[in-house]
């Protein structure tokens, strides 16, 4: 799992059955300092994060197991929301 | 798995069923020389491990979600599963 700022949201009105009703959101994943770190990517949303938040996703096979079609096509998928950026807690 | 240094733990309150009960920790990933490299990552604390702790993480999801929750099949990819005590390093020539 990684930490990411969300950063926007993607509509697409084609896309695969079990992705209906999905939200896409655009994240920025961040390193330890909460800068980022590699390029943004598109996430599956399973916790209902929004704009701005401090999120964590997970990546791979794994990140379709939150949803019940587990066939859901996604390698990205936002599993839990930080409470603040002051609750990131290092040393 | 990958080595890393654990900085700290993060609070979430909102997060998918399978995290409950678990603490997820902020890790560096380092070098066998004890470097930072790589990138942070969160993983699972599988072993009680604390800030400051070299540990093995393992970054597949059978064995993360097995290790960290005892099952299987859980949006888990990453799991703490081993605090290093040393590591042995041939010296460079």
């Amino acid at each position: 799992m990684q930490l990411a700022r969300v950063i926007g949201t993607v509509v697409a009105t084609v896309k695969n059955e079990s992705l209906v009703g999905r939200k896409l959101l655009i994240i920025q994943p961040l390193n330890k300092d909460l800068k980022p770190q590699a390029k943004p990517m598109v996430a599956v949303d399973s916790v209902g994060a929004g704009i701005n938040e401090l999120v964590f996703w997970c990546r791979g096979k794994e990140a379709s197991f939150p949803f019940k079609r587990d066939d859901t096509p996604t390698d990205c998928t936002i599993v839990g929301i930080v409470d603040s950026d002051e609750h990131v807690c290092c040393g | 798995m990958i080595l890393a240094k654990v900085l700290g733990n993060i609070v979430a309150t909102q997060k998918n069923v399978r995290y409950e009960n678990a603490s997820v920790m902020l890790c560096q990933q380092i070098t066998p020389q004890g470097e930072e490299t790589g990138s942070t990552i969160l993983a699972l604390n599988a072993v009680d491990a604390g800030v400051g702790d070299q540990v093995l993480i393992v970054q597949e999801g059978w064995s993360a979600s097995t290790a960290a929750t005892g099952e299987p099949g859980a949006a888990i990819d990453s799991a703490i599963v081993g605090v290093i005590d040393y590591i042995d390093l041939l010296e460079d020539e």
